[in-house]
């Protein structure tokens, strides 16, 4: 049996040598963050029931080892819930990737508690950055240090992963400092994990994607967040969030595609204009529990990919970034 | 040691009679079967309670649909034949590559290598090699295969990949069971005329079967539920497409295309739905899961009925 097998093997390995070029050109390659991948999934589900001939691979492996894989020249597409940072510019630069940042969605981050928490109907960003701020680590321990009248309760607190694209936007929106907070949170990964933290325990504060609250609506209780002291309190929800009222824990979501790509395969160029068709962009979003962007945007994001524009029209992760601030970023490569 | 204290030893010695010894050792080989017992048992709870919660979620959304379908945005409509034939094309590859070089090895470690210290060293490693934490595979394949060598995140490079985790099971287990085979053998075979290498594929070989086999099995139910390196070649999680098909109507009629294309794997599968927000998933993921187990259960049954066919051939 051995020998047989063994040369078998090696008959094998040889075999693999032809490699199959035309396969790669009716591949399109999509990777990146875990929080655009059911957008982008539900895109390529749609797309491949209308095109069956044009296969679309989807990664998850978050956003910046999607942007790595990309810079590389390995993806065609890449996912991101923050806009692309400096430091990735540079690598795909130097690479010679040009890519065209397309908006696809909006998220608003959602604080929630348990059901039984009558107090905390509202709380202003201000708040917020007391509970979540670095100097808060080992002080702000109980409800009623966040603001007088609050019942005497322990503040117990969950969060997302600290290398999640959301934990960058919030701290961003309400420490005020990327990446910054205290650390005696329960942070994971899976927001599974923190929907089950909160729904369980009647002191508990936590953070999320919209979505994951939706699914999650008979078990915990959305905060309406007032942007300032004297802002009136608005509640998430996926129009609060389209018409911009929703501030500051609205953010973009991305795709990012890459250019030559898009002018050479003509399977990705379809594909993208599949994304950014109107009634996709606004019927498929919604399904997957993300906020579709308004109509005027949409087409505009359209003509940017028609004209091939390529670069970013962020440095690093903006706050309070409203659709029409979207539109009017300038775009640099 | 004074003369008093003599003296006492030997009247504790006298003190225990010989019965009394017997019960002493009936005693502690009691408490050490109830001890094995305990740990069996709740081991036992434990493996079928898990076994049975995934069935009360699963059971019911495995049907015909579900192993037919493509993944989905929506749970009810989503399934896993991308997984389920990535999972066994993978291992379809895995088992080509490591049994054979594993057995090879093997043999060639324990029949022909000198005893020196090179090979101490070889020996050495690949008894380490087995407990090395799989996620070290993964970067191994992902600097070599994947960026080195250009080989794309294809079948092959996951089968390829895994076949490098198991490898040290199987040479280990090749090993044991050459090593296992009476004395005799060898030396009637060497009686009849026969060289080293008749002796080895005629007779050596043959005998140890069952139990490179039980190696090969350990080792391929390792390799069906690992996710860390597949995942960190960049194994993708949305493929609704299979791989081209191995047999074609022109000539030659067989192609290997199926090596180099994209693919998912069912844990992989499972981790994605587990972390989505919709409750449907998470009934998918535990549907995923048995149909893994189910899976690992058949190959493994496979196998212990090919060691049961040959056992009863040699004898």
């Amino acid at each position: 049996m051995s020998f047989k097998a063994f040369i078998g093997g090696i008959a094998f390995s040889a075999s693999l040598l032809t490699v199959n070029a035309a396969m790669a050109q009716t591949i399109v390659a999509a990777d990146g963050s875990s929080t655009v991948f059911p957008v982008t999934e539900a895109m390529a589900e749609e797309f491949q029931k209308a095109n069956p001939d044009i296969k679309i691979t989807v990664g998850m492996s978050g956003t910046g080892g999607g942007f790595k894989k990309f810079c590389r020249g390995e993806t065609d597409i890449s996912n991101a819930s923050r806009p692309i940072k400096a430091e990735e510019q540079k690598v795909c630069k130097e690479a010679g990737i040009e890519y065209i940042e397309l908006p696809v969605a909006l998220d608003a981050l959602t604080v929630i508690v348990h059901p039984s928490n009558t107090w905390a109907e509202q709380l202003t960003v201000a708040e917020l950055k007391k509970i979540w701020e670095p100097e808060a680590q080992g002080k702000i321990t109980n409800w009623n240090q966040v603001r007088a009248g609050f019942p005497d309760k322990p503040l117990v607190l969950f969060g997302a992963g600290i290398d999640s694209g959301t934990y960058d936007y919030f701290t961003a929106a309400t420490v005020g400092k990327e990446h910054s907070s205290r650390g005696d949170f329960t942070a994971s990964e899976d927001d599974n994990v923190l929907v089950q933290g909160v729904a369980g325990d009647p002191n508990a504060l936590g953070f999320f994607g919209l979505a994951y609250f939706e699914h999650n609506a008979d078990k915990l209780k959305a905060v309406k967040i007032k942007a300032k002291d004297d802002a009136p309190a608005v509640e998430p929800t996926v129009e609060n969030a389209r018409s911009g009222k929703y501030q500051p824990l609205s953010r973009p979501i991305f795709i990012y595609v890459n250019k030559k790509s898009a002018t050479e395969k003509p399977a990705v160029a379809k594909f993208v204009e599949f994304y950014l068709n109107t009634k996709n962009a606004i019927e498929l979003v919604k399904e997957v529990g993300y906020v579709p962007l308004p109509e005027n945007a949409i087409e505009a994001f359209k003509q940017r990919f028609a004209n091939r524009e390529i670069g970013t029209g962020f440095t690093g992760s903006k706050i309070g970034v409203s659709v029409d601030d979207l539109l009017k970023e300038q775009l640099v490569y | 040691m004074t003369e008093q204290a003599i003296v006492t030893q030997e009247a504790q010695a006298r003190a225990l009679s010989d019965d009394e010894i017997v019960r002493k050792a009936h005693r502690s080989e009691t408490r050490f079967a109830l001890i094995g017992l305990t740990v069996l048992i709740v081991t036992m709870i434990v493996l079928m309670a898990l076994i049975v919660d995934f069935a009360i979620d699963g059971m019911a959304r495995i049907d015909r649909d579900f192993l037919t379908s493509f993944p989905s945005r929506r749970p009810g409509e989503a399934g896993i034949l991308s997984a389920w034939v990535g999972t066994a094309l993978v291992i379809l590859v895995t088992a080509a590559m490591a049994v054979p070089l594993g057995v090879a090895a093997g043999l060639y470690l324990e029949e022909y290598a000198r005893t020196n210290w090179i090979t101490d060293l070889i020996e050495i490693n690949v008894s380490n090699l087995a407990g090395v934490p799989s996620i070290i595979y993964g970067l191994l394949a992902l600097g070599l295969f994947v960026q080195t060598f250009q080989l794309g995140q294809t079948i092959f490079v996951a089968g390829l990949t895994l076949a490098l985790l198991i490898l040290p099971i199987i040479i280990v287990a090749t090993r044991e069971a050459v090593r296992s085979i009476p004395l005799e053998i060898r030396e009637a075979a060497y009686g009849l005329g026969a060289d080293k290498w008749q002796t080895v594929s005629g007779y050596i070989l043959p005998a140890a079967r069952p139990g490179i086999l039980t190696g090969a099995i350990v080792g391929m139910s390792r390799a069906i539920g690992e996710t860390a390196p597949i995942i960190t070649i960049g194994a993708l999680t949305f493929i609704a497409f299979l791989p081209p098909s191995p047999i074609q109507s022109t000539f030659p009629y067989v192609n290997a295309d199926w090596l180099n294309s994209p693919f998912t794997v069912l844990p992989i599968q499972m981790f994605n739905w587990i972390s989505r927000p919709q409750a449907g998933f998470h009934v998918n993921a535990a549907a995923t899961g048995l149909i893994l187990l189910a899976m690992t259960l058949l190959m493994n049954g496979l196998a212990i009925w090919l060691r049961y066919k040959i056992r009863k051939g040699i004898r």
